[in-house]
């Protein structure tokens, strides 16, 4: 007989639609009765709802559908107005900010005034969807950790479409809205600045990047491999700590010397993935504010290696007598 | 359908999209620079093997005697190749005939009517032109083409107009005021590798008034304003061209750590460097002059002529022709020192 053992089980509950906490007075109530999803149990909890929209929410997700349609019928204009072509061409649609001429002017509409409006309901979106997940964590008691989290990554955002092209003096710095065209732009970006890779902040950022993954592989590898022994139940857990934790955390000793704990394992995985996109943003920030070329900038400092020249030496022929 | 059947026809399914855009293996991989820094040249054998088969050179005719009478003794109107002799232009002429003409033309594509001298039909005045173009690259631009040199087959292969040629972009077809620009990009050009980079990089840099294509910073510490995003994305939109064009990867001229780096670049870097100026030289002082000479139907949707860019010569290989010489065997066409061009 098939037993509820942990969230690898094939047996999905079916109890009554559970509503959650009692809410404070408010003018929102939870919308809708809840319902069961067999294939969302079978990736995680089979209930659906009820969802707290609440004031913020609706007034983000309308910011967000507005920033949407803008970039969408910019990008079906752009195609003269074919639901085919935009099918084919969408990934290297894209809704341009406007040339580096116009600076921090207002542009006319299609010259990158639907970018700037689109920016400004898109971030007007996001900052309220944050104000939206800091209120509903209030609500229920909890901290404010996912919040801030999210938070790190609106600073990048920020400083790539707002922030860097306000010190820049232009809006033509900033990334269009495109799936091909952002990411010639990260390459532009990188080249132009003598490459990217070379910007300390960057490695930090790919360095949190990586060790985010790790940590996830490590901490659900873990708990998965002492889930047998109860070790998916962290409440429990944390009371009792029981042979779960206990064999857990033995492992990692003999294997490694040192180990997280049940709760200082989630304290590394929040800091990794909140210092991906923090310290990525001050990489960004700095790059073309106070450094030009990040290669000449460690080689200056003697970060970039030089390697043995194999070719004969080139000299550039601009430098030349008699160069045109 | 059996869930099983219809899971694994779902998983081709992804996997067959997801793979779409890639080439399979094997590929051969060619360093080039010091190990550990990725200068490989990535070739597809399959590909490689393609053009091969289209690159060739056809076989040169024999060579005849430089003795007797000059052609301009006999000929009238002979403006170019006049120190040949007859036998001499008469061999190069049925070359030419070979490599540009269509096949049920033949002469009368450029000699219009029994009067050879007559300069009536344009394609002859082209022709003309072209002929000069040819010696001043052979002559003036060792710099790019070596002792290789051109011939009128580098470019045409068998076509009256190069397969290969650029015109200025007309923008979209329908554009619209209100919205959509496009802003010259976002769009899958063929002319920059199918990416969303700008379309028409050729106007800016290989036009007649070309603007600097270095876009990155020579100092560490910004000392006056650079250049914007945009710009360095145009200047990427023409790498682009030029990899694809020569059927290279980056790592071809520059090593990646540092684009602007000439003391960690490949010698085919300065190569290409002067072939950007060749390229300007031939688009301002040849093509475009021909501007009156060409009919409607032979421009662009401005109004502009064929213009040359790396691909015209090169299509698809690092050297065209995979640097085999023609040259050697209508060696006419490396001199005299060209004229100056007509106007």
């Amino acid at each position: 007989m098939a037993e509820y053992q942990n969230f690898f089980s094939r047996v999905q509950v079916r109890p009554p639609v559970y509503v959650g906490v009692p809410l404070s007075a408010g003018v929102w109530r939870r919308q809708g009765k809840g319902s069961f999803s067999y294939w969302l149990g079978r990736i995680g909890d089979a209930q659906i709802g009820p969802i707290y929209l609440g004031t913020l929410g609706l007034a983000s997700l309308l910011c967000g559908f507005i920033a949407f349609e803008i970039i969408g019928l910019n990008m079906l204009a752009s195609v003269n107005w074919s639901p085919i072509q935009l099918v084919r061409q969408l990934p290297w649609l894209a809704l341009e900010p406007p040339a580096p001429s116009n600076g921090l002017h207002i542009p006319p509409l299609n010259q990158g005034g639907w970018w700037l409006m689109a920016g400004f309901f898109m971030t007007t979106s996001v900052l309220l969807w944050w104000a939206r997940m800091y209120r509903r964590a209030r609500a229920l008691g909890m901290g404010t950790h996912v919040a801030w989290a999210f938070a790190s990554a609106i600073w990048l955002m920020l400083v790539l479409g707002f922030i860097r092209p306000l010190l820049m003096g232009s809006w033509g710095e900033a990334v269009p809205f495109g799936i091909f065209p952002h990411l010639d732009w990260t390459a532009a970006f990188s080249i132009r600045y003598g490459n990217l890779f070379y910007c300390p902040f960057h490695m930090l950022s790919i360095a949190f990047l990586y060790g985010s993954a790790l940590l996830f592989a490590m901490h659900g590898g873990t708990i998965l491999a002492v889930s047998r022994f109860g070790g998916d139940r962290e409440l429990e857990q944390i009371v009792d700590r029981g042979t779960a934790s206990e064999r857990a955390a033995l492992f990692w000793r003999w294997t490694m010397g040192f180990n997280a704990t049940v709760e200082s394992i989630h304290r590394w995985a929040w800091w990794f993935a909140v210092l991906c996109p923090l310290v990525g943003g001050i990489g960004i920030l700095l790059t073309g504010t106070v450094v030009d070329n990040w290669y000449l900038w460690a080689v200056k400092h003697g970060v970039a290696p030089s390697y043995p020249q194999v070719f004969p030496a080139v000299i550039d022929p601009a430098t030349l007598p008699g160069a045109q | 359908m059996n869930p099983s059947i219809l899971r694994a026809v779902m998983l081709g399914a992804l996997f067959a999209i997801a793979a779409a855009g890639c080439e399979r293996p094997p590929t051969d991989m060619i360093q080039r620079g010091y190990r550990g820094l990725a200068m490989d040249q990535v070739y597809n054998p399959r590909t490689v093997a393609q053009l091969q088969s289209v690159n060739t050179v056809p076989p040169a005719s024999p060579m005849v005697d430089s003795g007797g009478p000059p052609a301009s003794s006999v000929y009238h109107n002979l403006q170019v190749l006049n120190d040949l002799s007859v036998g001499e232009l008469a061999r190069l002429m049925v070359a030419m005939t070979a490599w540009v003409a269509p096949p049920d033309q033949s002469c009368a594509y450029c000699h219009g009517g029994a009067d050879m001298a007559n300069d009536d039909n344009y394609r002859k005045v082209v022709a003309r032109q072209m002929l000069r173009m040819v010696q001043h690259m052979n002559s003036d631009w060792h710099t790019h083409v070596g002792l290789t040199g051109v011939t009128c087959y580098t470019c045409h292969r068998g076509n009256a107009v190069p397969s290969f040629v650029w015109y200025q972009d007309p923008g979209p077809a329908h554009p619209s005021q209100f919205a959509g620009n496009r802003a010259g990009k976002n769009a899958p050009a063929p002319s920059v590798g199918l990416t969303a980079l700008p379309n028409e990089p050729f106007s800016e840099f290989l036009g007649d008034e070309a603007t600097n294509i270095r876009v990155v910073a020579t100092t560490p510490l910004p000392q006056a304003p650079g250049a914007p995003i945009k710009q360095a994305e145009q200047t990427y939109g023409l790498m682009m061209h030029m990899s694809e064009a020569l059927g290279v990867n980056c790592t071809f001229c520059h090593n990646s750590r540092s684009f602007t780096s000439w003391d960690s670049s490949t010698p085919q870097r300065a190569t290409a460097w002067y072939g950007i100026r060749m390229v300007r030289d031939l688009n301002a002082h040849f093509l475009e002059p021909l501007t009156a000479t060409f009919p409607a139907d032979r421009k662009g949707p401005l109004g502009d002529v064929a213009k040359v860019n790396c691909e015209t010569c090169h299509q698809g290989v690092y050297k065209p022709l995979f640097g085999v010489s023609m040259l050697k065997d209508y060696p006419e066409l490396a001199g005299p020192h060209a004229q100056s061009p007509s106007q």
